[in-house]
C-alpha cells in the first residue's frame, strides 16, 4: 500500500511539474492565452477566407483565440454601426471598408492605432504603399485601420484574342465598347457556345456600382486628385448632373447590352466566374481576376489575360463651362496621348479596426492579429491567392515577384498585372472614393438604386442624374452642407 | 339555524375576511392575467410605440454617437409627396381604355355593393361609415394599381406588394385546393403525394429563393439544355420587370401553396359523408357536388386560411431579395424590401415609416376582409 502511496506521490508532483513548466513556457510564449477576438467582416469567401484559415496560426502562435463572424456585404455598415451605438460590442474587431469612417472615427467608435503601428516593427508600417497609409488607414491626421488590401478597378483582357485579332487594349470607354462588341457572340474559349464581349457586375444592392463610378471618373475629373469626383468642392454640388455624368451612364447602359444575358443579375463574383472560364473578352475589376485568373483549379485562361489601367476619354468636363470638352494641356493636365485617364481607388482596400470599446487585453490581441495577418510574411502570399480576396498593397508585393511566380502567374503576367496596379497608384489624377458621413447612404442606397433603375429602363438618363443629384442634395442638406463639405475636403486633403 | 352556526371566532374570522376575499376575487382575474399583458405591453405595444416615435425621427451621427432627432412627418412626407413617393407609389402614366375600362368595372361592382347594403336590412350608419372609408381607401389603391400596371407608368413597392398578395394568394388557394381535392379520391399513392406536396413549406425561404435563382439561370442553370433546344440562352427572363416578379411569384406559390393544400384537405376530410352520399343518391353530379356541399362546408377554413396568408404575404422579402436583390431596378422590390434596404443604409426614420405604411395597409386589408367577408361566412356556417 506504501509502495503505491509512494508511487502517486511520485506521480503528482511529476504531473505538478511538467504542468507548471508548461504553464511558464505558455505565458511566457502566448501573450494572450484566453483571449478571445471576435472579428467580423462580409460574407466570404474572399476576405474572410484568409482571416479563417490564419487565425489557427495565430492561436498557435499567441494564443489567442480568433472567432470570425461573417455577414453580408450589404449588411455590414448597419450590423457594425447598430453594435457599436447600442453598446452591445459583441464584436471587437472589424475588417471593413475604410470609407466608413467618416461615420465611424467621429462618434468615437474606433480605436486610435497611431502609437501601436509606430511601435510594432514586424508591421513594417512603412513598407505599406503611401495612399493606402494615407487613405485607408488615417482620418484627420489619426490612423485606425491596418490595411489589408489595396483596392484599385482596372481592366482585364484576353490578351491571346486581342493578339489574334490585332486589337489593341482600349485606352478609351469607347475602344472598351468597340472591342467587346467586336468578341460579342464569338467563341472565346472552344466550347462550341457564343461568349460574351464584356462581363460586368450590374446586380443591384450589390458591389456594382462602383463601375459606373470607374466609368464617370474618365470624364468628371481631370485636374489631379484633389479635384475631386463626386462634389464640388466649393458648393458640394453633386456632379451627377452634368454631360460628363450623361456620358458615362450612355456608356454603362451600352456596356449592358454587350454581356452575359443576365448581366443585370450578376454580381461580382459572377462576372469573375465568367471571365476566368474564358466566357468574355473583358472584363472590369478590383485586382481580383488577377490571381483567379492562374489558379488552376477554376481558370481556363491561364496567361491569357491583361491588365491594364481603367481606360479614358479624350473628352472631359469642363467645369468652368459645364460642358465636355476635347482634352488639351490645361484641361487634362495628365493625359497620356491625349486621354485622361482617372484611375479609381474604388473601395480603398479592406482595412482592419479595432472597437474602441473592447477590453484593453483583446484590443492588444485584436491588434496583434491584425498587424500578423498585414506583416510582409503573410500578406505576400494572400496578395497571390484570387480567393482571399486581397490585392497587393505594400511595396513589397509589387517589388517582390517570388512570390507571384510561386502562385503559378508567368514573369509576363506579373509584370503586367502588378504594372497596372501601379499605373494606377502613381497616378496624380487618381480619384479618391468618397468618405464623408453616411457615404453608404450616398453611394449603396441612392446611386445604386438609381442605376439599377436606369439599366432597367425604369428611369430614362436624364431622370436618373436628377433623381441622384436630388437625393445627394436632400442628405446633404439633412446632415448639413457646411459640415459635408468640410469632410469631403478633408477627405481630399484639401487645406486652403 | 343556530345549531349549524360557526364557531364565534370563525365568525368573527369570516366577518373582516369576507370584504377582503371579495376584493381579492375581484382582482384576481386582473393580476392572473397580468403577467400576460405585462409580455404584450413589454414586447409588442413598446416596440410598436417606439418604432412610431423611429419613424418620426432622423438618426444623426454626433461626436461620441448618434442621437435620434425629431423631425415630425419628414419621413411620411417624403414617401407619399417627396423624393421617395416614385419608389414607393410609383409612377403612373397616362390614362388608356384597358384601363379605364377596368377602373369603371370595379368602381361599378363598388357602387352596386354599396348600393345593395344601403338597400338591405341590416344598414346601420356605423356599417355605412365603414363602408364608404374602406371603399374610398380601396378606391385609391385600385386607382394606383391600374394606372401603374395598366399604363406606361411604373408600379412602386406599394403596388409591386399588392400584386404579389393579390396573384399569390388566389393562385395558392386554387392549385392548394385543386391537389386537396385529387389526395381526397382514392387514388394510388395519394398518401406518397400528400407528404411530397408538403415538401416545399419545410424549405427555408432564403432556400427556395436560390433553388429559383439557378432554375432561372437560362445561360448555366439546371434547365439549360431545355433552354438552349428552344434557342431561349440569350434571353434572361429575370432582367425583365414582370419576367423577373413572375419568378418571384412562382417561388412563393411553389413554397406557400402546400399550406393551403394541408388546411383545405384537413377540412375537405371532416365533411360529413352522409352529404355527399345523399347527393348522390339524389343524382347530383360531381360539380354539384363539391359547389353545393364541399365547398360551403371548407369555407369557414377557406376564410381563414387566406386571410393567413394574407397577411402572411405582405411580409414577403427573401425571395425578391435574393433572386433579384429587388431588381431589374426596383421592379420586384416588395413593402419590406424597400424598408430593409432604406435601413441598411441606417435611415432608421425612412425605413420605420415604410414599415408603418405597410402596418397600415395590412391592417385595413385584413380589417376589411375579416368585417366584410369573413365574419359573414362564419355566421353563416
Amino acid at each position: 500500500m506504501s509502495r503505491h502511496l509512494a508511487r502517486a506521490l511520485v506521480l503528482m508532483v511529476g504531473v505538478g511539474l511538467i504542468a507548471a513548466c508548461t504553464g511558464s513556457s505558455t505565458s511566457s510564449n502566448q501573450p494572450y492565452s484566453g483571449t478571445t477576438i471576435r472579428v467580423v467582416t462580409f460574407t466570404g469567401p474572399q476576405i474572410a477566407e484568409p482571416l479563417q484559415r490564419r487565425a489557427p496560426d495565430f492561436e498557435k502562435l499567441t494564443g489567442a483565440k480568433v472567432q470570425i463572424i461573417t455577414v453580408p456585404f450589404s449588411d455590414l455598415y448597419q450590423k457594425l454601426l447598430t453594435d457599436f451605438a447600442t453598446k452591445t460590442n459583441s464584436y471587437d474587431a472589424t475588417v471593413f471598408d475604410p470609407q466608413w469612417m467618416g461615420d465611424y472615427v467621429p462618434s468615437g467608435y474606433l480605436e486610435d492605432l497611431s502609437d501601436r503601428v509606430q511601435k510594432d516593427s514586424a508591421l513594417q508600417w512603412n513598407d505599406i504603399a503611401p495612399f493606402f497609409r494615407d487613405f485607408s488607414a488615417t482620418f484627420k491626421g489619426k490612423v485606425y485601420t491596418v490595411p489589408l488590401d489595396g483596392d484599385f478597378q482596372m481592366v482585364y483582357y484576353r490578351k491571346d484574342l486581342f493578339q489574334k485579332d490585332g486589337i489593341q487594349p482600349p485606352a478609351t470607354w469607347d475602344d472598351y465598347i468597340a472591342a467587346a462588341k467586336h468578341f460579342q457572340g464569338k467563341d472565346l474559349n472552344g466550347d462550341g457556345k457564343a461568349d460574351y464581349g464584356s462581363c460586368l457586375a450590374m446586380k443591384r444592392s450589390a458591389q456594382s456600382y462602383w463601375a459606373w463610378i470607374s466609368i464617370a471618373s474618365a470624364y468628371l475629373q481631370s485636374q489631379g486628385t484633389k479635384q475631386g469626383a463626386f462634389f464640388n468642392t466649393d458648393t458640394m454640388q453633386p456632379l451627377t448632373n452634368n454631360p460628363g455624368a450623361a456620358a458615362a451612364l450612355d456608356v454603362y447602359k451600352q456596356l449592358s447590352k454587350i454581356g452575359p444575358p443576365d448581366q443585370l443579375n450578376n454580381d461580382v463574383g459572377d462576372s469573375r466566374g465568367l471571365f476566368v472560364t474564358g466566357r468574355c473578352a473583358l472584363s472590369l475589376d478590383w485586382g481580383d481576376i488577377g490571381p483567379l485568373a492562374v489558379d488552376k483549379a477554376q481558370s481556363t485562361v491561364q496567361d491569357k489575360v491583361g491588365a491594364i489601367i481603367l481606360p479614358g476619354s479624350k473628352r472631359v468636363l469642363d467645369r468652368a463651362t459645364g460642358q465636355l470638352a476635347d482634352c488639351n494641356a490645361t484641361l487634362c493636365p495628365y493625359a497620356i496621348n491625349g486621354v485622361n485617364h482617372s484611375p479609381y481607388a474604388a473601395f480603398g482596400g479592406w482595412s482592419g479596426a479595432i472597437n474602441a470599446a473592447a477590453p484593453s487585453k483583446v484590443k492588444d490581441a485584436a491588434f496583434a492579429f491584425l498587424s500578423y495577418m498585414s506583416q510582409p510574411a503573410q500578406s505576400s502570399v494572400d496578395v497571390t491567392i484570387g480567393k482571399t480576396g486581397f490585392n497587393p498593397y505594400r511595396n513589397s508585393h509589387f517589388s517582390n515577384q517570388g512570390p507571384w511566380l510561386a502562385s503559378g502567374m508567368s514573369a509576363g503576367a506579373a509584370s503586367d498585372y502588378l504594372g497596372a496596379i501601379q499605373a494606377s497608384l502613381q497616378s496624380p489624377n487618381m480619384v479618391l472614393d468618397l468618405r464623408i458621413p453616411q457615404t453608404a447612404y450616398y453611394q449603396q442606397t441612392a446611386l445604386d438604386t438609381a442605376l439599377a433603375q436606369f439599366l432597367a429602363g425604369e428611369i430614362s438618363l436624364n431622370q436618373a442624374m436628377t433623381q441622384i443629384t436630388d437625393q445627394w442634395n436632400k442628405k446633404t442638406d439633412e446632415i448639413g452642407r457646411a459640415q459635408q463639405l468640410a469632410a469631403y475636403r478633408s477627405s481630399l486633403s484639401i487645406t486652403k | 339555524m343556530s345549531r349549524h352556526a360557526p364557531p364565534r371566532e370563525l365568525r368573527t374570522a369570516t366577518s373582516w375576511w369576507r370584504p377582503v376575499a371579495a376584493r381579492l376575487d375581484r382582482f384576481a382575474a386582473g393580476v392572473f392575467i397580468l403577467p400576460a399583458v405585462v409580455v404584450i405591453l413589454g414586447f409588442s405595444i413598446f416596440p410598436l410605440l417606439a418604432s412610431l416615435y423611429v419613424s418620426l425621427s432622423r438618426l444623426n451621427f454626433i461626436q461620441g454617437g448618434v442621437e435620434l432627432k425629431f423631425v415630425g412627418f419628414d419621413n411620411y412626407a417624403k414617401l407619399l409627396f417627396g423624393l421617395d413617393r416614385p419608389h414607393f407609389l410609383g409612377v403612373p402614366g397616362p390614362i388608356t381604355p384597358i384601363a379605364v375600362a377596368v377602373l369603371v368595372a370595379i368602381y361599378g361592382l363598388f357602387a352596386y355593393l354599396l348600393y345593395g347594403y344601403v338597400r338591405g336590412p341590416n344598414r346601420t350608419a356605423v356599417g355605412l361609415g365603414g363602408r364608404l372609408v374602406t371603399t374610398a381607401i380601396a378606391g385609391a389603391l385600385v386607382w394606383l394599381v391600374v394606372n401603374t400596371i395598366m399604363t406606361s407608368g411604373r408600379p412602386g413597392t406599394l403596388v409591386v406588394t399588392l400584386v404579389y398578395v393579390g396573384v399569390d394568394v388566389s393562385v395558392q388557394y386554387l392549385l392548394g385546393l385543386s391537389l386537396a381535392l385529387l389526395v381526397v379520391q382514392h387514388l394510388p399513392g395519394r398518401r406518397f403525394f400528400r407528404v411530397v406536396f408538403l415538401i416545399p413549406m419545410m424549405i427555408t425561404p432564403v432556400g427556395v429563393a436560390y433553388l429559383f435563382r439557378m432554375l432561372t439561370d437560362t445561360s448555366k442553370g439546371p434547365f439549360y439544355p431545355v433552354w438552349a433546344h428552344f434557342g431561349l440562352t440569350d434571353v434572361s427572363w429575370v432582367i425583365n420587370p414582370w419576367g423577373a416578379r413572375l419568378a418571384v411569384m412562382i417561388g412563393d406559390i411553389w413554397q406557400w401553396t402546400p399550406f393551403i393544400f394541408i388546411v383545405l384537405l384537413a377540412a375537405i376530410e371532416t365533411v360529413p359523408h352522409e352529404l355527399t352520399e345523399a347527393a348522390v343518391v339524389d343524382g347530383a353530379n360531381r360539380w354539384q357536388i363539391f359547389w353545393r356541399i364541399t365547398f360551403p362546408q371548407i369555407l369557414p377554413a377557406t376564410t381563414t386560411v387566406v386571410l393567413i396568408r394574407t397577411i402572411e404575404g405582405f411580409k414577403i422579402v427573401d425571395l425578391p431579395n435574393v433572386l433579384t436583390n429587388g431588381g431589374p431596378g426596383t421592379a420586384t422590390e416588395s413593402l419590406t424590401l424597400h424598408a430593409y434596404t432604406i435601413w441598411r443604409a441606417l435611415d432608421i426614420g425612412g425605413s420605420a415609416a415604410v414599415a408603418y405604411m405597410l402596418l397600415i395597409v395590412v391592417t385595413f386589408v385584413g380589417v376589411s376582409y375579416v368585417n366584410l367577408f369573413r365574419r359573414r361566412v362564419t355566421a353563416t356556417a
